[in-house]
Protein backbone atom coordinates (compact mmCIF):
# COMPACT_ATOMS: atom_id res chain seq x y z
CA UNK A 1 0.00 0.00 0.00
CA UNK A 2 1.31 3.22 -1.26
CA UNK A 3 2.48 6.25 1.71
CA UNK A 4 -0.66 8.35 -0.10
CA UNK A 5 -3.14 5.93 0.01
CA UNK A 6 -2.78 5.02 2.73
CA UNK A 7 -2.51 8.87 4.26
CA UNK A 8 -6.13 9.08 2.37
CA UNK A 9 -7.55 5.84 4.30
CA UNK A 10 -6.27 7.52 7.78
CA UNK A 11 -7.70 10.64 6.64
CA UNK A 12 -11.41 9.16 5.64
CA UNK A 13 -10.93 7.51 8.96
CA UNK A 14 -10.63 10.54 10.91
CA UNK A 15 -12.92 12.87 9.48
CA UNK A 16 -16.12 9.79 8.87
CA UNK A 17 -15.83 8.11 11.74
CA UNK A 18 -14.38 11.15 13.99
CA UNK A 19 -16.96 13.12 12.86
CA UNK A 20 -19.51 10.20 14.01
CA UNK A 21 -17.95 10.03 17.56
CA UNK A 22 -18.12 13.83 17.88
CA UNK A 23 -21.64 13.89 16.97
CA UNK A 24 -22.89 10.99 19.21
CA UNK A 25 -20.50 12.87 21.74
CA UNK A 26 -22.44 16.05 21.60
CA UNK A 27 -25.59 14.14 21.64
CA UNK A 28 -25.14 12.48 24.57
CA UNK A 29 -24.12 15.89 26.50
CA UNK A 30 -26.91 17.33 24.72
CA UNK A 31 -29.14 14.84 25.93
CA UNK A 32 -28.17 15.12 29.48
CA UNK A 33 -28.39 18.23 29.55
CA UNK A 34 -31.88 18.46 28.61
CA UNK A 35 -33.13 15.67 29.79
CA UNK A 36 -35.42 13.34 28.02
CA UNK A 37 -39.03 13.31 28.98
CA UNK A 38 -39.68 10.06 29.78
CA UNK A 39 -43.92 10.66 30.95
CA UNK A 40 -44.78 11.34 27.14
CA UNK A 41 -46.75 14.18 25.22
CA UNK A 42 -49.82 14.74 25.65
CA UNK A 43 -52.36 14.01 23.00
CA UNK A 44 -52.29 15.74 19.99
CA UNK A 45 -55.32 14.48 18.40
CA UNK A 46 -53.31 13.37 15.24
CA UNK A 47 -55.79 11.33 12.96
CA UNK A 48 -54.92 7.51 13.40
CA UNK A 49 -52.80 7.00 16.23
CA UNK A 50 -52.07 4.60 18.24
CA UNK A 51 -52.31 0.90 18.51
CA UNK A 52 -55.85 -0.97 19.90
CA UNK B 1 -47.52 25.01 24.25
CA UNK B 2 -49.39 22.63 21.54
CA UNK B 3 -52.87 22.66 21.19
CA UNK B 4 -54.90 19.85 21.32
CA UNK B 5 -57.93 18.72 19.76
CA UNK B 6 -61.41 18.33 21.45
CA UNK B 7 -62.77 15.14 19.62
CA UNK B 8 -58.54 13.25 20.33
CA UNK B 9 -58.74 9.59 21.06
CA UNK B 10 -55.31 7.66 21.38
CA UNK B 11 -51.80 9.42 21.79
CA UNK B 12 -49.88 9.00 18.75
CA UNK B 13 -47.11 6.01 18.88
CA UNK B 14 -43.59 7.29 20.25
CA UNK B 15 -40.20 6.06 20.04
CA UNK B 16 -39.51 4.88 23.92
CA UNK B 17 -36.20 6.93 23.74
CA UNK B 18 -33.61 8.68 21.38
CA UNK B 19 -32.15 6.01 21.43
CA UNK B 20 -34.74 3.40 19.64
CA UNK B 21 -34.94 6.60 16.87
CA UNK B 22 -31.65 6.81 16.26
CA UNK B 23 -30.89 3.09 15.92
CA UNK B 24 -34.30 2.79 13.47
CA UNK B 25 -33.10 6.09 11.39
CA UNK B 26 -29.67 4.38 10.77
CA UNK B 27 -30.93 1.16 10.04
CA UNK B 28 -32.90 3.16 7.31
CA UNK B 29 -30.35 4.94 5.98
CA UNK B 30 -27.77 1.86 6.15
CA UNK B 31 -29.05 -0.46 3.41
CA UNK B 32 -28.35 -2.49 0.56
CA UNK B 33 -26.47 0.39 -1.80
CA UNK B 34 -24.09 0.88 1.32
CA UNK B 35 -22.50 -2.59 0.43
CA UNK B 36 -23.04 -2.87 -2.79
CA UNK B 37 -22.85 0.59 -4.73
CA UNK B 38 -20.45 3.05 -2.73
CA UNK B 39 -17.51 1.00 -3.05
CA UNK B 40 -17.47 1.18 -6.54
CA UNK B 41 -18.95 4.72 -6.67
CA UNK B 42 -16.19 5.97 -4.56
CA UNK B 43 -13.41 3.61 -7.00
CA UNK B 44 -15.06 4.70 -10.27
CA UNK B 45 -14.39 8.26 -9.24
CA UNK B 46 -11.40 9.54 -8.06
CA UNK B 47 -11.02 7.22 -4.76
CA UNK B 48 -9.63 8.64 -2.18
CA UNK B 49 -9.95 12.18 -3.82
CA UNK B 50 -13.58 11.11 -3.83
CA UNK B 51 -13.14 12.23 -0.17
CA UNK B 52 -13.28 15.41 -0.94
CA UNK B 53 -16.85 16.09 -3.13
CA UNK B 54 -18.44 13.38 -0.87
CA UNK B 55 -17.85 14.87 2.92
CA UNK B 56 -18.91 17.99 0.87
CA UNK B 57 -22.39 16.81 -0.45
CA UNK B 58 -22.60 14.81 3.06
CA UNK B 59 -22.45 18.46 5.04
CA UNK B 60 -24.37 20.47 2.09
CA UNK B 61 -27.18 18.62 0.85
CA UNK B 62 -27.29 15.20 2.93
CA UNK B 63 -27.50 16.79 6.02
CA UNK B 64 -29.59 19.72 5.42
CA UNK B 65 -31.95 17.56 3.59
CA UNK B 66 -32.12 15.24 6.89
CA UNK B 67 -32.79 17.78 8.85
CA UNK B 68 -35.61 19.42 6.50
CA UNK B 69 -37.24 15.66 6.98
CA UNK B 70 -36.89 15.49 10.63
CA UNK B 71 -37.98 19.36 10.91
CA UNK B 72 -41.44 18.93 8.87
CA UNK B 73 -42.48 15.62 10.35
CA UNK B 74 -41.80 16.33 13.95
CA UNK B 75 -43.01 19.73 13.63
CA UNK B 76 -46.43 18.62 11.69
CA UNK B 77 -46.92 15.52 13.59
CA UNK B 78 -47.49 12.91 11.09
CA UNK B 79 -46.64 10.51 7.78
CA UNK B 80 -46.18 12.44 4.48
CA UNK B 81 -49.60 13.27 3.49
CA UNK B 82 -50.50 15.21 6.95
CA UNK B 83 -47.35 16.72 6.89
CA UNK B 84 -47.88 18.32 3.42
CA UNK B 85 -51.25 18.87 4.16
CA UNK B 86 -50.64 20.73 7.09
CA UNK B 87 -47.68 22.49 5.90
CA UNK B 88 -49.18 23.81 2.76
CA UNK B 89 -52.78 23.92 4.32
CA UNK B 90 -54.23 21.35 1.94
CA UNK B 91 -53.00 21.82 -1.37
CA UNK B 92 -50.04 19.63 -0.98
CA UNK B 93 -51.07 16.57 0.43
CA UNK B 94 -50.24 15.12 -3.47
CA UNK B 95 -46.66 15.74 -2.54
CA UNK B 96 -46.72 13.32 0.63
CA UNK B 97 -48.92 10.84 -1.43
CA UNK B 98 -46.18 10.86 -4.16
CA UNK B 99 -43.66 9.84 -1.22
CA UNK B 100 -46.09 7.04 -0.44
CA UNK B 101 -46.22 5.26 -3.46
CA UNK B 102 -42.47 5.87 -4.59
CA UNK B 103 -42.39 3.48 -1.13
CA UNK B 104 -44.67 1.37 -2.37
CA UNK B 105 -42.89 0.85 -5.35
CA UNK B 106 -39.42 0.38 -3.60
CA UNK B 107 -41.39 -2.07 -1.04
CA UNK B 108 -42.18 -4.53 -4.07
CA UNK B 109 -38.92 -5.15 -5.63
CA UNK B 110 -36.48 -4.32 -2.50
CA UNK B 111 -38.44 -7.20 -0.59
CA UNK B 112 -36.82 -9.79 -3.42
CA UNK B 113 -33.58 -8.20 -3.47
CA UNK B 114 -33.42 -9.02 0.76
CA UNK B 115 -34.83 -12.58 -0.10
CA UNK B 116 -32.10 -13.32 -2.45
CA UNK B 117 -29.52 -12.24 0.02
CA UNK B 118 -31.32 -14.78 2.39
CA UNK B 119 -30.75 -17.16 0.00
CA UNK B 120 -27.32 -17.00 -0.52
CA UNK B 121 -26.81 -17.08 3.35
CA UNK B 122 -27.82 -20.57 3.12
CA UNK B 123 -26.44 -21.01 -0.25
CA UNK B 124 -23.04 -19.95 1.24
CA UNK B 125 -22.89 -23.25 3.49
CA UNK B 126 -22.13 -25.45 0.75
CA UNK B 127 -21.19 -23.03 -1.98
CA UNK B 128 -24.10 -23.97 -4.09
CA UNK B 129 -22.77 -21.40 -6.85
CA UNK B 130 -20.24 -24.24 -7.77
CA UNK B 131 -17.26 -22.86 -10.40
CA UNK B 132 -19.66 -20.64 -12.70
CA UNK B 133 -21.29 -17.94 -9.92
CA UNK B 134 -23.01 -16.11 -12.87
CA UNK B 135 -24.05 -18.81 -14.53
CA UNK B 136 -25.86 -20.41 -11.49
CA UNK B 137 -27.42 -16.86 -10.75
CA UNK B 138 -28.69 -16.34 -14.01
CA UNK B 139 -29.37 -19.65 -14.94
CA UNK B 140 -30.13 -22.06 -12.23
CA UNK B 141 -31.19 -19.94 -9.11
CA UNK B 142 -33.31 -16.89 -10.99
CA UNK B 143 -33.87 -18.63 -14.44
CA UNK B 144 -34.06 -15.55 -16.01
CA UNK B 145 -35.58 -14.78 -19.22
CA UNK B 146 -35.72 -11.88 -21.60
CA UNK B 147 -37.09 -8.52 -20.13
CA UNK B 148 -41.13 -8.70 -20.31
CA UNK B 149 -43.67 -9.67 -18.10
CA UNK B 150 -43.64 -13.22 -17.05
CA UNK B 151 -46.19 -15.65 -14.90
CA UNK B 152 -43.57 -18.46 -14.72
CA UNK B 153 -42.96 -18.45 -10.80
CA UNK B 154 -39.74 -19.84 -9.65
CA UNK B 155 -40.16 -21.45 -6.13
CA UNK B 156 -36.24 -21.04 -4.96
CA UNK B 157 -36.69 -17.18 -5.14
CA UNK B 158 -40.95 -17.43 -4.21
CA UNK B 159 -40.28 -19.15 -0.77
CA UNK B 160 -37.63 -16.80 1.02
CA UNK B 161 -39.99 -14.15 -0.79
CA UNK B 162 -42.62 -15.37 1.19
CA UNK B 163 -40.69 -15.79 4.26
CA UNK B 164 -39.22 -12.44 4.23
CA UNK B 165 -42.98 -10.48 3.56
CA UNK B 166 -43.74 -12.49 6.53
CA UNK B 167 -41.66 -11.26 8.94
CA UNK B 168 -41.32 -7.70 8.05
CA UNK B 169 -45.61 -7.90 8.04
CA UNK B 170 -45.47 -9.05 11.64
CA UNK B 171 -43.10 -6.58 12.76
CA UNK B 172 -44.75 -4.03 10.98
CA UNK B 173 -48.07 -5.02 12.70
CA UNK B 174 -46.45 -5.09 16.30
CA UNK B 175 -46.16 -1.12 16.06
CA UNK B 176 -43.54 1.46 16.32
CA UNK B 177 -42.23 0.97 19.43
CA UNK B 178 -42.65 -2.79 19.50
CA UNK B 179 -41.81 -3.66 16.09
CA UNK B 180 -39.91 -1.42 14.12
CA UNK B 181 -37.88 -0.02 17.40
CA UNK B 182 -36.86 -3.54 18.82
CA UNK B 183 -35.82 -4.93 15.42
CA UNK B 184 -33.93 -1.98 15.13
CA UNK B 185 -32.51 -2.82 18.56
CA UNK B 186 -31.36 -6.48 17.65
CA UNK B 187 -30.95 -6.21 13.93
CA UNK B 188 -28.65 -2.79 13.74
CA UNK B 189 -25.99 -4.51 16.57
CA UNK B 190 -26.30 -7.66 15.11
CA UNK B 191 -25.25 -6.21 11.22
CA UNK B 192 -22.47 -4.01 12.80
CA UNK B 193 -20.45 -7.38 14.57
CA UNK B 194 -21.35 -9.20 11.35
CA UNK B 195 -20.12 -6.65 9.17
CA UNK B 196 -16.98 -5.88 11.43
CA UNK B 197 -16.11 -9.75 11.59
CA UNK B 198 -16.08 -9.58 7.85
CA UNK B 199 -14.14 -6.52 7.07
CA UNK B 200 -11.63 -7.75 9.68
CA UNK B 201 -11.07 -11.07 7.84
CA UNK B 202 -11.04 -9.64 4.78
CA UNK B 203 -8.39 -6.87 5.48
CA UNK B 204 -5.94 -9.97 6.62
CA UNK B 205 -6.45 -11.74 3.51
CA UNK B 206 -3.77 -12.10 0.93
CA UNK B 207 -3.91 -9.13 -1.47
CA UNK B 208 -6.08 -6.97 0.57
CA UNK B 209 -3.58 -3.71 0.67
CA UNK B 210 -3.71 -4.01 -3.19
CA UNK B 211 -7.24 -3.30 -3.37
CA UNK B 212 -7.24 -0.47 -0.63
CA UNK B 213 -4.44 0.99 -2.65
CA UNK B 214 -6.49 0.81 -5.72
CA UNK B 215 -9.39 2.22 -3.15
CA UNK B 216 -7.84 4.84 -1.87
CA UNK B 217 -5.15 6.51 -3.96
CA UNK B 218 -6.46 9.50 -5.02
CA UNK B 219 -6.76 10.88 -8.75
CA UNK B 220 -6.79 14.18 -8.36
CA UNK B 221 -7.80 15.61 -11.87
CA UNK B 222 -11.21 13.93 -11.01
CA UNK B 223 -12.49 16.61 -8.53
CA UNK B 224 -12.06 19.09 -11.67
CA UNK B 225 -14.49 16.76 -13.63
CA UNK B 226 -18.48 17.98 -12.26
CA UNK B 227 -19.70 14.11 -13.20
CA UNK B 228 -17.54 13.20 -10.10
CA UNK B 229 -19.29 15.77 -8.13
CA UNK B 230 -22.78 14.92 -9.25
CA UNK B 231 -22.11 11.86 -8.64
CA UNK B 232 -20.75 11.91 -4.26
CA UNK B 233 -24.26 14.16 -4.29
CA UNK B 234 -26.02 11.19 -5.96
CA UNK B 235 -24.63 8.57 -3.23
CA UNK B 236 -24.83 10.68 -0.70
CA UNK B 237 -28.75 11.58 -1.49
CA UNK B 238 -29.80 7.97 -3.08
CA UNK B 239 -27.89 6.36 0.50
CA UNK B 240 -29.66 8.25 3.41
CA UNK B 241 -33.24 7.35 2.79
CA UNK B 242 -34.35 11.38 2.38
CA UNK B 243 -36.90 12.94 0.76
CA UNK B 244 -39.52 10.16 0.27
CA UNK B 245 -40.94 10.21 3.61
CA UNK B 246 -38.89 8.09 5.60
CA UNK B 247 -37.74 10.43 8.15
CA UNK B 248 -40.60 12.72 8.02
CA UNK B 249 -42.67 9.70 9.94
CA UNK B 250 -39.93 8.37 11.80
CA UNK B 251 -39.49 11.90 13.24
CA UNK B 252 -43.43 12.41 13.66
CA UNK B 253 -42.74 9.28 16.33
CA UNK B 254 -40.28 11.43 18.46
CA UNK B 255 -41.09 13.25 21.93
CA UNK B 256 -41.99 16.91 21.46
CA UNK B 257 -38.45 17.91 23.14
CA UNK B 258 -36.22 15.70 21.87
CA UNK B 259 -33.28 16.48 19.63
CA UNK B 260 -33.33 16.92 16.38
CA UNK B 261 -30.45 18.94 14.84
CA UNK B 262 -27.42 16.80 16.11
CA UNK B 263 -29.32 13.53 15.88
CA UNK B 264 -29.45 14.34 12.31
CA UNK B 265 -25.91 14.58 12.02
CA UNK B 266 -25.28 11.44 13.78
CA UNK B 267 -27.56 9.56 11.73
CA UNK B 268 -25.47 11.31 8.53
CA UNK B 269 -21.82 10.32 9.78
CA UNK B 270 -23.23 6.91 11.34
CA UNK B 271 -24.64 6.32 7.10
CA UNK B 272 -21.14 7.40 5.78
CA UNK B 273 -19.07 5.89 8.40
CA UNK B 274 -20.95 2.01 7.29
CA UNK B 275 -20.24 3.27 3.59
CA UNK B 276 -16.16 3.49 4.32
CA UNK B 277 -16.57 0.41 6.74
CA UNK B 278 -18.24 -1.37 3.13
CA UNK B 279 -15.22 0.42 1.36
CA UNK B 280 -12.28 -1.00 3.01
CA UNK B 281 -14.14 -4.49 3.41
CA UNK B 282 -15.58 -4.99 -0.54
CA UNK B 283 -12.05 -3.63 -1.95
CA UNK B 284 -9.93 -5.54 0.49
CA UNK B 285 -11.84 -8.89 -0.72
CA UNK B 286 -11.28 -7.49 -4.36
CA UNK B 287 -7.96 -6.82 -4.06
CA UNK B 288 -7.63 -10.91 -2.92
CA UNK B 289 -9.53 -11.95 -5.75
CA UNK B 290 -7.48 -9.65 -8.11
CA UNK B 291 -4.16 -11.85 -6.76
CA UNK B 292 -5.78 -14.83 -6.97
CA UNK B 293 -6.51 -14.24 -10.29
CA UNK B 294 -3.84 -12.77 -11.64
CA UNK B 295 -4.63 -9.38 -12.77
CA UNK B 296 -5.01 -6.21 -11.18
CA UNK B 297 -7.29 -4.48 -9.24
CA UNK B 298 -8.30 -1.83 -11.98
CA UNK B 299 -9.18 -4.81 -14.54
CA UNK B 300 -11.75 -6.63 -12.62
CA UNK B 301 -15.20 -6.48 -13.51
CA UNK B 302 -18.58 -6.88 -11.65
CA UNK B 303 -17.33 -4.25 -8.45
CA UNK B 304 -20.70 -2.77 -7.77
CA UNK B 305 -24.41 -3.51 -7.63
CA UNK B 306 -26.25 -7.08 -8.40
CA UNK B 307 -23.31 -8.49 -10.01
CA UNK B 308 -20.70 -7.54 -7.00
CA UNK B 309 -23.11 -9.46 -4.46
CA UNK B 310 -24.09 -12.43 -6.49
CA UNK B 311 -21.47 -13.17 -8.53
CA UNK B 312 -18.40 -11.73 -7.50
CA UNK B 313 -18.71 -12.50 -3.68
CA UNK B 314 -19.63 -15.72 -4.46
CA UNK B 315 -15.96 -15.85 -6.59
CA UNK B 316 -14.47 -15.08 -3.87
CA UNK B 317 -15.90 -17.16 -1.16
CA UNK B 318 -15.47 -20.10 -3.23
CA UNK B 319 -11.14 -18.86 -3.31
CA UNK B 320 -10.89 -18.54 0.60
CA UNK B 321 -9.94 -21.03 2.85
CA UNK B 322 -13.44 -20.65 5.46
CA UNK B 323 -15.35 -18.89 2.86
CA UNK B 324 -18.44 -20.09 3.94
CA UNK B 325 -18.16 -18.57 7.09
CA UNK B 326 -17.21 -15.10 5.17
CA UNK B 327 -20.28 -15.31 2.76
CA UNK B 328 -22.84 -16.11 5.84
CA UNK B 329 -21.28 -12.90 7.25
CA UNK B 330 -21.48 -10.95 3.86
CA UNK B 331 -25.34 -12.17 2.87
CA UNK B 332 -26.22 -12.26 6.77
CA UNK B 333 -25.25 -8.57 6.43
CA UNK B 334 -26.77 -7.91 2.93
CA UNK B 335 -29.90 -9.51 4.92
CA UNK B 336 -29.98 -7.21 7.80
CA UNK B 337 -29.36 -4.41 5.86
CA UNK B 338 -31.91 -5.02 3.84
CA UNK B 339 -34.63 -5.64 6.40
CA UNK B 340 -33.80 -2.21 8.37
CA UNK B 341 -34.53 0.02 5.13
CA UNK B 342 -37.20 -2.35 4.47
CA UNK B 343 -39.26 -1.76 7.81
CA UNK B 344 -38.99 1.63 7.38
CA UNK B 345 -40.26 2.13 3.95
CA UNK B 346 -43.03 -0.09 4.67
CA UNK B 347 -43.66 2.14 7.89
CA UNK B 348 -44.05 5.24 5.68
CA UNK B 349 -46.72 3.49 3.67
CA UNK B 350 -48.73 2.29 6.58
CA UNK B 351 -48.45 5.53 8.70
CA UNK B 352 -49.94 7.48 6.11
CA UNK B 353 -53.15 4.58 5.00
CA UNK B 354 -53.42 4.55 9.17
CA UNK B 355 -53.83 8.61 9.60
CA UNK B 356 -56.32 8.74 6.02
CA UNK B 357 -58.73 5.85 6.79
CA UNK B 358 -58.05 5.69 10.77
CA UNK B 359 -56.73 2.14 11.05
CA UNK B 360 -54.71 1.12 13.39
CA UNK B 361 -50.72 -0.22 12.84
CA UNK B 362 -51.86 -4.05 13.09
CA UNK B 363 -54.68 -3.34 10.26
CA UNK B 364 -52.62 -1.18 7.91
CA UNK B 365 -49.62 -4.03 8.05
CA UNK B 366 -51.94 -6.70 7.56
CA UNK B 367 -54.28 -5.25 4.47
CA UNK B 368 -51.58 -2.69 2.32
CA UNK B 369 -48.66 -5.10 3.54
CA UNK B 370 -50.80 -8.23 2.48
CA UNK B 371 -51.49 -6.41 -0.42
CA UNK B 372 -48.19 -5.29 -1.51
CA UNK B 373 -47.04 -8.83 -0.85
CA UNK B 374 -49.17 -10.32 -3.54
CA UNK B 375 -47.66 -7.67 -5.81
CA UNK B 376 -44.55 -8.28 -4.92
CA UNK B 377 -44.21 -12.05 -5.14
CA UNK B 378 -46.49 -11.32 -8.72
CA UNK B 379 -44.07 -9.55 -9.96
CA UNK B 380 -40.97 -10.90 -8.65
CA UNK B 381 -40.69 -14.40 -7.80
CA UNK B 382 -40.88 -14.93 -11.71
CA UNK B 383 -38.25 -15.16 -13.95
CA UNK B 384 -38.21 -11.35 -14.82
CA UNK B 385 -37.65 -10.28 -11.76
CA UNK B 386 -34.71 -9.24 -12.49
CA UNK B 387 -35.05 -6.77 -15.64
CA UNK B 388 -37.94 -5.62 -13.99
CA UNK B 389 -36.37 -4.32 -10.79
CA UNK B 390 -33.72 -3.18 -12.03
CA UNK B 391 -35.54 -0.87 -15.06
CA UNK B 392 -38.34 0.14 -12.50
CA UNK B 393 -35.65 0.88 -9.26
CA UNK B 394 -33.88 3.30 -11.97
CA UNK B 395 -36.75 5.28 -12.92
CA UNK B 396 -38.14 5.53 -9.13
CA UNK B 397 -34.80 6.93 -7.71
CA UNK B 398 -33.72 8.85 -10.54
CA UNK B 399 -36.70 10.70 -11.74
CA UNK B 400 -39.42 9.92 -8.66
CA UNK B 401 -37.18 10.30 -5.33
CA UNK B 402 -35.27 13.44 -7.04
CA UNK B 403 -38.29 15.07 -8.60
CA UNK B 404 -39.53 14.74 -4.83
CA UNK B 405 -36.69 15.86 -3.11
CA UNK B 406 -36.40 18.76 -5.52
CA UNK B 407 -40.09 20.34 -5.74
CA UNK B 408 -40.27 19.53 -1.17
CA UNK B 409 -37.62 22.11 -1.16
CA UNK B 410 -39.01 24.17 -3.18
CA UNK B 411 -42.80 24.50 -1.96
CA UNK B 412 -41.50 24.74 1.15
CA UNK B 413 -38.77 27.71 0.77
CA UNK B 414 -40.49 29.58 -1.90
CA UNK B 415 -43.92 28.49 -2.25
CA UNK B 416 -45.15 28.25 1.36
CA UNK B 417 -42.04 29.76 2.88
CA UNK B 418 -42.28 28.57 5.75
CA UNK B 419 -37.88 27.20 6.07
CA UNK B 420 -37.51 30.13 8.81
CA UNK B 421 -40.47 28.37 11.11
CA UNK B 422 -38.65 25.24 10.39
CA UNK B 423 -35.44 26.69 11.48
CA UNK B 424 -36.85 27.83 14.83
CA UNK B 425 -38.20 24.45 15.42
CA UNK B 426 -34.88 22.57 14.92
CA UNK B 427 -33.27 25.66 17.14
CA UNK B 428 -36.28 25.59 20.01
CA UNK B 429 -35.12 22.16 21.00
CA UNK B 430 -31.69 20.77 22.36
CA UNK B 431 -29.21 20.36 19.75
CA UNK B 432 -26.67 22.01 17.55
CA UNK B 433 -27.55 24.98 16.58
CA UNK B 434 -28.89 25.60 13.11
CA UNK B 435 -28.16 28.71 11.59
CA UNK B 436 -29.18 31.09 8.30
CA UNK B 437 -26.58 29.02 5.95
CA UNK B 438 -29.08 26.16 6.42
CA UNK B 439 -31.89 27.81 4.66
CA UNK B 440 -29.77 28.81 1.98
CA UNK B 441 -28.94 25.00 1.30
CA UNK B 442 -31.90 23.91 1.15
CA UNK B 443 -33.56 26.46 -0.76
CA UNK B 444 -31.14 27.28 -3.30
CA UNK B 445 -28.19 24.72 -3.20
CA UNK B 446 -30.06 21.30 -2.78
CA UNK B 447 -32.27 22.60 -5.52
CA UNK B 448 -30.11 23.65 -7.84
CA UNK B 449 -27.76 20.39 -7.43
CA UNK B 450 -30.67 17.94 -7.47
CA UNK B 451 -32.42 20.06 -10.23
CA UNK B 452 -29.31 19.22 -12.69
CA UNK B 453 -29.38 15.76 -11.33
CA UNK B 454 -32.83 14.93 -12.08
CA UNK B 455 -32.72 16.77 -15.52
CA UNK B 456 -29.72 15.19 -16.47
CA UNK B 457 -30.82 11.89 -15.55
CA UNK B 458 -34.66 12.56 -17.29
CA UNK B 459 -32.47 13.57 -20.55
CA UNK B 460 -30.39 10.55 -20.47
CA UNK B 461 -33.30 8.19 -19.90
CA UNK B 462 -35.03 10.01 -22.88
CA UNK B 463 -32.28 10.29 -25.14
CA UNK B 464 -30.48 6.98 -24.60
CA UNK B 465 -32.76 4.89 -22.76
CA UNK B 466 -31.35 2.79 -19.97
CA UNK B 467 -28.91 -0.16 -20.37
CA UNK B 468 -29.46 -2.27 -23.13
CA UNK B 469 -33.25 -2.82 -22.32
CA UNK B 470 -35.83 -2.38 -25.40
CA UNK B 471 -37.57 0.97 -25.43
CA UNK B 472 -40.73 -0.37 -25.25
CA UNK B 473 -39.53 -2.27 -22.11
CA UNK B 474 -38.43 1.08 -20.69
CA UNK B 475 -41.43 2.91 -21.68
CA UNK B 476 -43.42 0.25 -20.15
CA UNK B 477 -42.18 -0.62 -16.89
CA UNK B 478 -39.98 2.44 -16.11
CA UNK B 479 -42.00 5.96 -17.55
CA UNK B 480 -45.16 4.06 -16.83
CA UNK B 481 -44.34 3.31 -12.98
CA UNK B 482 -43.50 7.07 -12.60
CA UNK B 483 -46.75 8.16 -14.86
CA UNK B 484 -48.52 5.20 -12.44
CA UNK B 485 -47.00 6.69 -9.45
CA UNK B 486 -48.48 10.27 -10.09
CA UNK B 487 -51.55 8.99 -11.19
CA UNK B 488 -52.25 7.26 -7.85
CA UNK B 489 -51.03 10.11 -5.70
CA UNK B 490 -53.88 11.87 -7.12
CA UNK B 491 -56.06 9.19 -6.08
CA UNK B 492 -55.18 9.07 -2.89
CA UNK B 493 -55.39 12.72 -2.87
CA UNK B 494 -59.04 13.19 -3.13
CA UNK B 495 -60.32 10.10 -1.08
CA UNK B 496 -62.42 11.45 1.75
CA UNK B 497 -60.39 11.51 5.67
CA UNK B 498 -61.44 9.39 8.28
CA UNK B 499 -61.06 12.27 11.00
CA UNK B 500 -59.43 15.64 9.02
CA UNK B 501 -55.93 16.24 9.67
CA UNK B 502 -56.52 20.19 9.34
CA UNK B 503 -57.29 20.99 12.89
CA UNK B 504 -54.13 21.07 13.76
CA UNK B 505 -51.85 24.07 15.62
CA UNK B 506 -48.13 23.36 15.50
CA UNK B 507 -46.47 24.35 18.49
CA UNK B 508 -45.68 27.91 18.92
CA UNK B 509 -42.17 29.84 18.83
CA UNK B 510 -40.24 32.23 20.25
CA UNK B 511 -40.28 35.15 17.52
CA UNK B 512 -40.99 33.34 14.98
CA UNK B 513 -43.29 36.28 12.94
CA UNK B 514 -40.21 38.54 14.18
CA UNK B 515 -36.49 37.88 13.61
CA UNK B 516 -35.99 34.19 12.91
CA UNK B 517 -32.13 34.32 14.32
CA UNK B 518 -33.90 34.86 18.01
CA UNK B 519 -35.17 31.43 17.73
CA UNK B 520 -32.99 29.44 19.72
CA UNK B 521 -31.90 27.65 22.93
Amino acid sequence: MTTTALVFMLLAMVLVWGGLVVSILRLRRDGNDAGWDEHGDPVDGHPGVGRE
Amino acid sequence: MPKTHAHAQRPREQWSGQLGFVLAAIGSAVGLGNIWRFPGVAYENGGGAFLIPYLVALLTAGIPILWLDYSLGHRFRGAAPTVFRRLTRGKGEILGWFQVTISCAIILYYTVIIAWSASYVWFSVDRRWGEDPAGFLIGEYLQAGDPGISTTIVPSVLIPLVGIWVVAIAILALGVQKGVERANLIFIPLLVIMFLGLVIRAVTLPGALDGLNAFFTPEWAALTDPGVWISAYSQIFFSLSIAFGIMITYSSYLKRRANLATTGLVVGFANSSFELLAGIGVFSALGFMAMQSGVPVAELPNIAGVTLAFIAFPQIISMMPGGQLFGVLFFGSLTLAGMTSLLSILQVVSAAFQEKFGITPRQAALRIGGVAALVSIALFSTTTALPLLDTVDKYVNEVGVAGSAVVMAVVVTWVVRRLPELQGHLNNRPGVRVGGWWRVLVGVVVPVVLGYILISGIRTLIVEGYDEYPRWFTNTFGWGTIAALVVLAGLMTVLRWRRSPDDYQPEELPGLHGDTREVGR
